[in-house]
């Protein structure tokens, strides 16, 4: 996080000494602030920020293919004669333990057509989701916990 | 013989409307409140962002472009956590699951709580 804000840092000094206000510059200026502290490593002790950042792309990256292929689905379903759905409401033993990650989740997996977070228990051990294709319980459950629950365990651990 | 950008911002208002289309005929379609939230919240979302990405890119405009940007976030921030939301709520006030429900986890749970 600190790293990050060096970066962030590092951008607007960027920006103010090129004195071109655009998006691409500050793409631009982030990427060479990421080489400078990059070069920097050895100075900034143990951190994670170069580890997390490319993942956190990449997670972003995979999270929008599986909205839209998931969208796609839920939309054929609406329209298509043959109905496909099989709706239920799963538990999904939880992994996460902070409320911040537990919210993310919750986000993440309501942002996902097909499906919708219920509730969550009170000792906060189980995720209540409505799902639209459960053609198996485990399979929902599996596929919760090694998609969007173990991106946000890569980046927030 | 229409720019490249053009086609591009055609391509992606088409897509956004005919989204939110769908999501409008689902909330017709499907059988009970928590599919339709579920066409409602989702498709709407990608339908909007689509279109106002389209915007922002019509305009090009560092200030517009600003602006879509925040549209998204906010709309990407706030919409899961209504939704989330009014389907809790309906769940609470024992609003049923379709017939068609196979499985409910959660009815064990709440029972017990009751």
């Amino acid at each position: 996080m600190k790293v990050f804000l060096l970066n962030l840092l590092l951008t607007a000094l960027w920006i103010a000494s090129t004195a071109v206000f655009t998006y691409g510059n500050a793409l631009l200026g982030f990427a060479v602030g990421f080489l400078v502290l990059w070069w920097l490593r050895p100075l900034l002790g143990s951190t994670t920020f170069f580890r997390k950042l490319p993942l956190a792309l990449w997670f972003s990256l995979l999270f929008l293919w599986e909205v839209l292929k998931a969208n796609l689905r839920v939309a054929w379903d609406v329209v298509a004669p043959r109905k496909l759905r099989r709706l239920g409401v799963v538990a999904v033993p939880l992994d996460v333990t902070t409320d911040f990650e537990i919210a993310l989740l919750a986000n993440l997996l309501t942002l996902t057509p097909g499906s919708l977070c219920l509730d969550v228990s009170e000792d906060r051990r189980t995720l209540y989701v409505h799902e639209m294709f459960v053609d198996d319980p485990e399979k929902v459950r599996r596929q919760i916990k090694q998609r969007p629950e173990r991106w946000i365990l890569a980046l927030f651990r | 013989m229409p720019a490249l950008s053009e086609i591009l911002v055609m391509i992606l208002l088409g897509v956004g409307g005919l989204f939110c289309l769908l999501a409008a005929a689902g909330i017709l379609l499907l059988p009970d409140v928590y599919t339709r939230m579920q066409a409602a919240s989702k498709a709407v979302t990608f339908g909007a962002t689509t279109i106002v990405l389209a915007a922002a890119l019509h305009f090009g405009d560092a200030g517009v472009v600003a602006r879509c940007l925040l549209v998204c976030v906010f709309l990407f921030v706030t919409i899961p956590a209504a939704s989330h939301l009014i389907a809790r709520a309906a769940y609470r006030a024992r609003e049923p699951l379709a017939p068609e429900t196979m499985i409910d986890e959660l009815a064990e749970h709440t029972d017990r709580r009751r």
